[in-house]
């Protein structure tokens, strides 16, 4: 019996990975879940924008590196952030002005919108593949480590080392930063207000004088800020590739959908729970139980529920048992 | 379709460009050969009859189904498990036990239906969970060793339970049915919600059916690919024709030399197997659509309250055409499998296998049978040519620059991306400008 190894081990191979990808899905999910709140449709396009938003960050990171500039420890690709929001801002406005604002007016299904996103995702991942390829880049200049495995299990003495990465830590830290401006951007400003009551109530926001325009001006360019962060610190995380981003296209849309489609605070909720369940379920549990169970009772194949490549089915398994049981997700969400 | 002039033109200049393709000399446009040319036939007639399911789907039903490209993989099994030889002892190795794992997990997943059907809210919060938890572990625990073993036996050279070593053409409709099964289950459980609630299950059904066929090494070997799969009964391989006397004596007749005489015919035969197949399907769904059942399906599409309160069962009938397209694109699946000769399941690729589909459909006006034929051809066409077309275009736009400048060379390594810009721009142009498309439903 070795509880402490044990606990670490969770720590370092489930609850702290899964907390990163966890904040990353719930940026992802919030902004699926604004623009559906807002312009109601479900954007196929969002996994593309975020992979467009990441490229134009590590385009800005390389101008940044080649002038010299650097904020070590941490990784460059934060300061180039403003760069790569300003960019898929720019981009995702005039998708919304050249493409959605037409079947907008004409009030046409959703479903024709979704179509139409299917479209700009076709555009969107042409252009970042043009732009920056179809190889994996590693874009990350910081430090790697706050917490590093050798040196913890020296400082301790335990069997088992703790690491830390430190994009690990920005991605909490920024997820958590980020989360609250947005919060605070939709409580207590007028126009976050405008938004919800907007998002609530279309009807009654025209009547008391919101310009709809604005507000999904703003939806698209909040949308595109939290695609680019999430994509930037999914890559810094873990790699660039634009076939990956798309991939989480899945996840990201059961994350959206468990917390209730247009409900930001559960976006958040249902990021962490595909994110956790993800991890769980693939991670091979042998080492815990090793420390847990007498020596000669540990089992000699690996105690893993699915093998990794099945984390899909994980999103999806969860995706159907909400909609199964509770169509509107864990937090009551909207239903067209 | 009514055989307007309209009509006409349109199918004609799809076959005039298929011609071109084959009978000009080589220039930017056209390759020139009539090899490349057949083989965007072959692969235009699987296309249309892709486009015909998800034109079933869509075009009479509304629904939005983003999977496709997992019911294409999954018919793309058949052929394997029908067609290639049996692998000896590897069913005695582990076919019990696969066979007793699958049973488990049926008898587990009805269990926790007929709970949750019977039993009181508080019984079933209990036991639906543990009865799926535990079945899962007893699956687990019968099917691990069993496919090991069948991964044992004779691993460099198959290493899966093998096929049956029947006629290829038998899995064409098998294909058809294991789409079938697989869209039932989805059906069952995404159909009746939201219209975008199905399209985001399917895009996980999807991911599935392709990352087990990646994975599952017993199946159909995996990512080591199944090669060599026998061709359907009229068609002989290249070498059998070149090493016949009487084949060689034609060719020459006909002034071509035996190896190229010998491809052709074999993508001719191939093409008029896939046109044979086609036209039978554009006859029944023609039937489909013109019968009371398709009055119907259309009454449903254009108002499900409305149809629902003149007594349809909105849900059922969804259920029933989501069936009925998966298949045909399941039974598209088994053709390109038995067209290509291997399987591999790495080339799925969703925004080949997903969404250009749907840029065809939409394309070739949904709603319409011959629009989706002549949709599936023509944006095949497009999506093979806007790879050398982008490269020409780009050589174009470069040839101002110095040779080995860093712009240069990384606009020509990019200009196949520019494919998927074009589909992207086809797709949102018709949709705004011609959203009936080519061939409009009325």
């Amino acid at each position: 019996m070795d509880f402490l190894n044990a606990i670490v081990a969770m720590l370092n191979f489930v609850i702290i990975p899964a907390s990163a990808y966890g904040a990353q899905l719930a940026l992802g999910a919030l902004g699926v879940t604004l623009i559906y709140g807002i312009l109601r449709f479900s954007n196929f396009a969002h996994g593309d924008t975020m992979a467009f938003g990441t490229a134009m960050t590590i385009l800005g990171t390389w101008g940044l590196q080649s002038l010299g500039v650097s904020i070590s420890p941490l990784p460059t690709a934060l300061l180039a952030l403003p760069f790569g929001i300003a960019a898929t801002a720019a981009l995702v406005l005039g998708t919304d002005r050249a493409v959605y604002r037409f079947y907008r007016k004409k009030k046409s299904d959703p479903i024709i919108l979704v179509m139409a996103s299917v479209g700009v995702m076709f555009i969107m991942n042409g252009v970042t593949r043009f732009v920056i390829g179809v190889g994996e880049i590693q874009f990350d200049d910081g430090v790697r480590f706050v917490i590093n495995a050798r040196e913890f299990r020296a400082a301790t003495g335990l069997a088992e080392g703790l690491a830390l990465r430190s994009t690990q830590v920005i991605t909490l830290v920024t997820a958590v930063l980020v989360v609250w401006a947005l919060f605070w951007f939709l409580g207590r400003t007028r126009t976050g207000k405008s938004m919800r009551a907007f998002s609530d109530n279309e009807d009654l926001a025209l009547l008391s004088g919101i310009n709809p325009e604005r507000v999904v001006a703003v939806t698209w360019i909040l949308a595109a800020a939290l695609a680019t962060i999430a994509g930037t610190l999914f890559g810094l995380d873990k790699s660039f590739k634009a076939f990956n981003y798309f991939q989480l296209l899945l996840p990201i849309f059961a994350a959206a959908i468990v917390g209730g489609l247009g409900n930001p605070l559960g976006a958040i909720a249902g990021g962490f729970v595909i994110a956790f369940s993800e991890v769980a379920v693939t991670y091979d549990f042998r080492k815990v139980l090793g420390y847990l169970i007498p020596g000669d009772w540990t089992p000699s194949g690996p105690i893993q529920l699915l093998s990794t490549e099945y984390k899909f089915a994980v999103s999806f398994a969860i995706l159907i048992i909400v909609l199964l049981f509770r169509p509107t997700g864990i937090f009551k969400g909207k239903s067209v | 379709m009514t055989l307007n002039p309209r009509n006409l033109v349109l199918f004609g200049g799809m076959a005039l460009l298929l011609v071109l393709e084959g009978a000009v000399t080589k220039n930017a446009i056209f390759s020139g050969s009539w090899d490349f040319s057949l083989r965007i036939l072959n692969m235009g007639l699987i296309s249309a009859v892709l486009a015909l399911g998800v034109n079933m789907q869509w075009g009479y039903a509304g629904l939005f189904n983003s999977g496709v490209v997992g019911f294409v993989a999954i018919g793309g099994l058949a052929p394997v498990l029908v067609a290639m030889p049996p692998n000896p002892g590897a069913f005695t190795a582990g076919g019990t036990g696969l066979i007793l794992a699958f049973a488990m997990a049926a008898a587990t997943v009805w269990a926790a239906i007929a709970v949750n059907r019977r039993a009181r809210l508080q019984v079933r919060v209990i036991a639906i969970p543990l009865i799926l938890i535990g079945g899962f572990f007893l699956y687990r625990a019968i099917f691990d060793p069993a496919s090991v073993a069948i991964e044992a036996v004779n691993p460099s050279g198959a290493g899966n339970l093998g096929g049956l070593g029947l006629p290829i053409v038998l899995a064409w409709p098998l294909g058809a049915v294991f789409a079938a099964g697989a869209a039932w289950v989805v059906g069952k459980t995404a159909l009746g919600l939201r219209s975008d609630y199905l399209a985001i299950a399917t895009l996980g059904i999807g991911e599935i059916i392709v990352s087990v066929l990646r994975n599952e090494d017993w199946l159909a070997r995996g990512v080591k690919n199944i090669n060599g799969l026998p061709r359907p009964w009229p068609v002989p391989r290249e070498i059998e024709l070149q090493t016949s006397a009487s084949f060689v004596e034609r060719a020459a007749a006909l002034g071509l030399d035996p190896v190229t005489a010998s491809t052709l015919t074999v993508k001719l035969l191939y093409s008029g197997l896939f046109l044979i197949v086609l036209l039978l399907l554009i006859w029944l769904t023609q039937m489909a659509l013109t019968s009371p059942w398709g009055r119907m399906m259309r009454a449903i599409r254009d108002n499900e309250t409305a149809a629902a309160a003149m007594g349809k069962n909105v849900t059922r009938r969804h259920l029933q055409i989501f069936v009925l397209g998966s298949a045909v694109c399941g039974l598209a699946g088994a053709m390109m499998i038995t067209l290509d000769g291997q399987m591999t399941p790495g080339s799925y690729n969703p925004l080949r296998y997903t969404f250009l589909i749907w840029v065809m459909v939409i394309v070739g006006g949904s709603g319409n049978n011959w629009g989706s034929v002549l949709g599936g051809m023509l944006i095949y066409f497009l999506w093979i040519k806007a790879e050398t077309w982008g490269l020409e275009l780009m050589r174009f736009v470069t040839s101002g620059l110095a040779d080995g400048s860093g712009l240069k060379v990384h606009l020509l390594a990019s200009a196949e991306q520019m494919r998927l810009l074009t589909m992207g721009l086809i797709l949102l142009l018709v949709l705004r400008f011609s959203p009936r498309g080519l061939i409009p439903e009325k």
